[in-house]
């Protein structure tokens, strides 16, 4: 039965996606395209892309994609809690552990060398998606003349919002969004 | 008084989630601005805790995340919720995109929209880094500051995996804390 495929197979992309991310879109690819068929390779670059442009996790995106297409919306339903299952069975125990047991002396001194390395992972995180944002055609290559002028400006003027301003992140988000709308048509507007 | 901290962390995590683009990580920093900066709900070095073991755990960042920060919140009811609030919005999206794909992938404006909020993304993130980066600089600890410039060149110049850093950064902790023991053993 189709339901029971679709939960298995997500519930097999939820359990080995380890790394977050783009980690799981070889994974989702083998379980999806080539194990089950389900879409083709034109398919999946489709749903890759439509992730990308859309907010959430991508195998969250995939199962709803996927699940919808061949189950309607119970199929999306039963391939995202499939998604999800393995990651709530292991944090609830991660959590329960954490909880019990942080207020330990070695715990403590392991949490201490995690949280810079955390850091370290957001930083290195948003440095790639400024990179891109700065660098939008990355094929150019990277140097100050393929500098994005656009996104340059949009990331200094987002940075003294949230800095100086305190301003709400996902109100910066929506300024950033607009701003990108108004310098293309101002540019066009000005040739 | 419970039942209104469920609700606010129902649709926390969804009004973030519905605007989480670009993965894991910038859902973790919106949660750590919402959560400790504005609510007051759980200290800094507690996010930093739940996103390391986030992190670890198979599955994606962002229900991982909001999972265990909605477990420490509220409890199980306060996970589920957070866990709702972070799979709908993505959920309801996808779902009505998939059917006007074409046109939506064709569109200039959503190109130019989410191009420019790219930027502003990148900038959220910046502005976390930094904060957190300020303070782990500030406790002059170089045993830290050394593990946070390796792991950063470890994930980003040479992507290794991020499950291989965390562990290594588990061995040392793990390495330190019993050679502390031993010490204050003999002492």
């Amino acid at each position: 039965m189709i339901y029971i495929k679709l939960f298995l197979s997500f519930l097999q992309i939820g359990a080995f996606s380890i790394g977050g991310g783009y980690a799981a879109l070889p994974l989702i690819q083998s379980q999806v395209v080539h194990i089950q068929h389900w879409l083709t390779a034109g398919e999946f670059t489709d749903l890759v892309t439509i992730s990308q442009m859309t907010p959430g996790p991508i195998a969250i995106n995939a199962a709803t994609f996927v699940g919808l297409r061949l189950g309607g919306v119970l199929g999306a339903v039963i391939a995202t809690l499939g998604c999800i299952l393995p990651s709530c069975i292991i944090m609830s125990i991660l959590a329960y552990f954490y909880f019990k047991y942080r207020e330990l002396e070695v715990l403590q001194t392991i949490l201490q060398a995690l949280r810079p390395a955390v850091v370290a992972l957001i930083a290195s995180a948003g440095l790639g998606i400024l990179v891109q944002a700065l660098w939008s055609d990355s094929s150019k290559g990277i140097s100050l003349e393929t500098l994005s002028l656009s996104g340059g400006a949009i990331f200094v003027v987002s940075i003294i919002l949230l800095r100086k301003r305190k301003m709400n992140p996902i109100k910066v988000m929506g300024i950033a969004g607009a701003l990108n709308v108004v310098l293309f048509y101002a540019s066009v507007l000005l040739k | 008084m419970e039942k209104g901290i469920i609700r606010k962390l129902f649709l926390s995590t969804f009004y973030l989630s519905a605007f989480t683009f670009g993965g894991g990580y910038v859902i973790i920093t919106l949660m750590k601005k919402k959560f400790v900066d504005e609510y007051h709900w759980m200290e800094e070095q507690e996010m930093l805790d739940l996103t390391a073991l986030a992190q670890s755990a198979p599955g994606a960042i962002a229900v991982n995340g909001s999972l265990i920060v909605g477990f420490r919140i509220a409890g199980i009811r306060g996970a589920l919720a957070a866990v709702a609030g972070t799979v709908l919005p993505p959920f309801f999206v996808l779902s009505v995109v998939s059917m006007f794909y074409a046109a939506f992938r064709d569109n200039k404006m959503v190109s130019l929209v989410l191009e420019g909020m790219q930027a502003g993304v990148a900038a959220v993130i910046a502005d976390v880094v930094i904060d957190l980066g300020a303070k782990i600089a500030g406790e002059k600890n170089v045993v830290s500051l050394l593990i946070m410039a390796g792991a950063f060149l470890c994930a980003y110049v040479f992507h290794i995996n991020v499950i291989i850093i965390i562990l290594v950064c588990v061995g040392i902790g793990t390495i330190r804390g019993l050679w502390n023991m031993r010490k204050d053993g003999t002492e």
